[in-house]
């Protein structure tokens, strides 16, 4: 048996080939889709509910923090905010809830914050270490009181991701009341720069990078995706194929 | 395996159906899981040491993207390598462990796989080293039994390897991080893992393709059909 190095290629291509074309079948697609269903169990099974991320110490944060996603949302209106140093900006809560909030940055800046420097994971694989400030999501969903119904929130971003998409996340009520789930306006005791989501970003990190939505307008409780988007719950899962669930 | 007869047609039985079935799949698995997981490297193809390391921090190894016909898919998909590599990665982690556990009920780990008193003499090793450069492979009963080279190859794979690529890539899932973090610090932080993760994967190619070469030179119709049906034709004593 004489394999040469052209028909192990060809096996190889071929065999890929194969791989290809099943993973394109619909149902071969729901299982490996499915895998992420399992692995959100597995881990939620293995961790407490408030089990923490890892933090750091100061003298561990990356010297430069990688901004990644949009640089900057531009658009009309989000410049009209950042000129006038966000004073305009609110961040309505709303949805299923029984208080509707509409908070200024200085109301945020106002409440009780916490400090975490945490390492973000980027789907793509590189990570960043870096100290953020901001509000903990917990008592801002307490103040607007969160109807029975809600599963999900959503947080709505002002960059338009083309056609005018804007970007979108969202998670779900185990994280949503962790205590690292923080509403941040600080990066390494500095006000959020553009690049890195000024005036606020959503930390979530239990997850990955995308779910870390940056320029939050708005956060919607939902009792499901429908009609939000292409209905899996963020801009990435809706046009990349990305699990929902970003612990993996 | 311990010495047996013969049937009439010359063959013994070589390989349970554990040891049989677990090879195949993983077969299968490490495929899905070494070309999606290329797929998925070709994202961000740089390596660091330590707990971060991004573009703009020093990398040991920077690459070039792999090429399409060595990555699932061939045409970049992130979400569809991650896809592949998330759905194969725990079968191939419980099945390890299954056959662990099998192995330890069935002996073959105590029987076939440990190493005896006498495998570890040094003129014991050098006597295998010596037999395998000179592709002299071993006849007769010698033939059913793993040689000290192949053990240790073996025991390597099996305890050492394939467990550092299912902890280190455990340690990928920040989920994970949040559940075992003493994980993620075993290894000197995230990136030094994905580290070895990948070198642990190429670690695995090394095997493969030693393990190819060595099968293709013993007599693949044998050697694969023991691997298929458990039965293996010992070959004849030198005389």
């Amino acid at each position: 048996m004489i394999l040469t190095r052209r028909t192990l290629l060809l096996g190889v291509t071929a065999t890929l080939a194969g791989c290809d074309r099943l993973g394109r079948h619909e149902s071969v697609r729901e299982a490996l889709f499915s895998a992420e269903n399992f692995h959100r169990w597995a881990q939620r099974s293995l961790m407490a509910r408030d089990a923490l991320a890892q933090e750091f110490r100061p003298d561990q944060i990356s010297p430069i923090f990688r901004a990644n996603g949009t640089a900057n949302p531009n658009t009309p209106a989000y410049k009209a905010l950042w000129r006038g140093g966000f004073a305009d900006w609110r961040l309505p809560v709303t949805g299923l809830v029984t208080r509707p909030l509409s908070l200024s940055l200085a109301q945020l800046q106002a409440m009780h914050h916490r400090t975490q420097i945490t390492r973000h994971d980027c789907v793509e694989g590189w990570s960043a270490i870096g100290k953020w400030r901001g509000v903990p999501l917990k008592p801002i969903l307490e103040a607007a009181g969160l109807r029975d119904s809600a599963r999900y929130l959503v947080f709505r971003c002002a960059d338009d991701m083309g056609g005018g998409r804007p970007y979108y996340e969202s998670i779900d009520l185990f994280d949503a009341f962790h205590p690292q789930t923080i509403l941040a306006y600080a990066l390494n005791d500095r006000p959020l720069t553009v690049a890195n989501g000024a005036p606020l970003r959503l930390r979530v990190e239990r997850q990955l990078g995308y779910k870390q939505a940056k320029y939050l307008m708005g956060i919607e409780a939902v009792a499901t995706f429908d009609g939000i988007g292409k209905g899996k719950g963020g801009f990435w899962e809706d046009h990349a194929g990305y699990d929902w669930y970003a612990g993996i | 395996m311990d010495s047996q007869t013969p049937k009439a047609n010359g063959t013994v039985r070589r390989h349970r159906l554990s040891t049989r079935l677990w090879h195949w799949l993983n077969a299968a698995l490490l495929y899905v899981l070494f070309t999606s997981g290329l797929g998925i490297f070709n994202a961000h193809p740089r390596l660091y040491w330590g707990q971060y390391g991004a573009n703009l921090d020093a990398a040991w190894l920077e690459l070039d993207r792999f090429p399409g016909w060595l990555t699932l898919p061939a045409l970049y998909s992130l979400a569809m390598s991650r896809h592949w590599h998330l759905a194969a990665a725990p079968i191939f982690a419980f099945a390890l462990l299954f056959y662990m556990l099998w192995s330890l009920a069935n002996r073959h780990i105590v029987r076939d796989l440990a190493f005896r008193r006498d495998d570890l003499a040094p003129r014991h090793i050098w006597q295998d080293i010596k037999d395998h450069a000179r592709l002299r492979f071993p006849t007769g009963d010698a033939a059913l039994r793993y040689n000290v080279l192949q053990k240790a190859s073996y025991i390597g794979v099996i305890f050492i390897l394939l467990p550092l690529i299912i902890m280190t890539g455990l340690t990928m899932a920040p989920g994970m991080n949040a559940a075992w973090p003493w994980l993620v610090d075993l290894f000197g932080g995230r990136q030094s893992a994905r580290s070895l993760h990948f070198i642990a994967a190429f670690a695995l190619v090394a095997f493969f393709l030693i393990h190819i070469l060595m099968v293709l030179l013993a007599g693949p119709v044998n050697e694969v059909r023991s691997m298929i049906t458990g039965r293996y034709r010992v070959p004849e004593e030198r005389p």
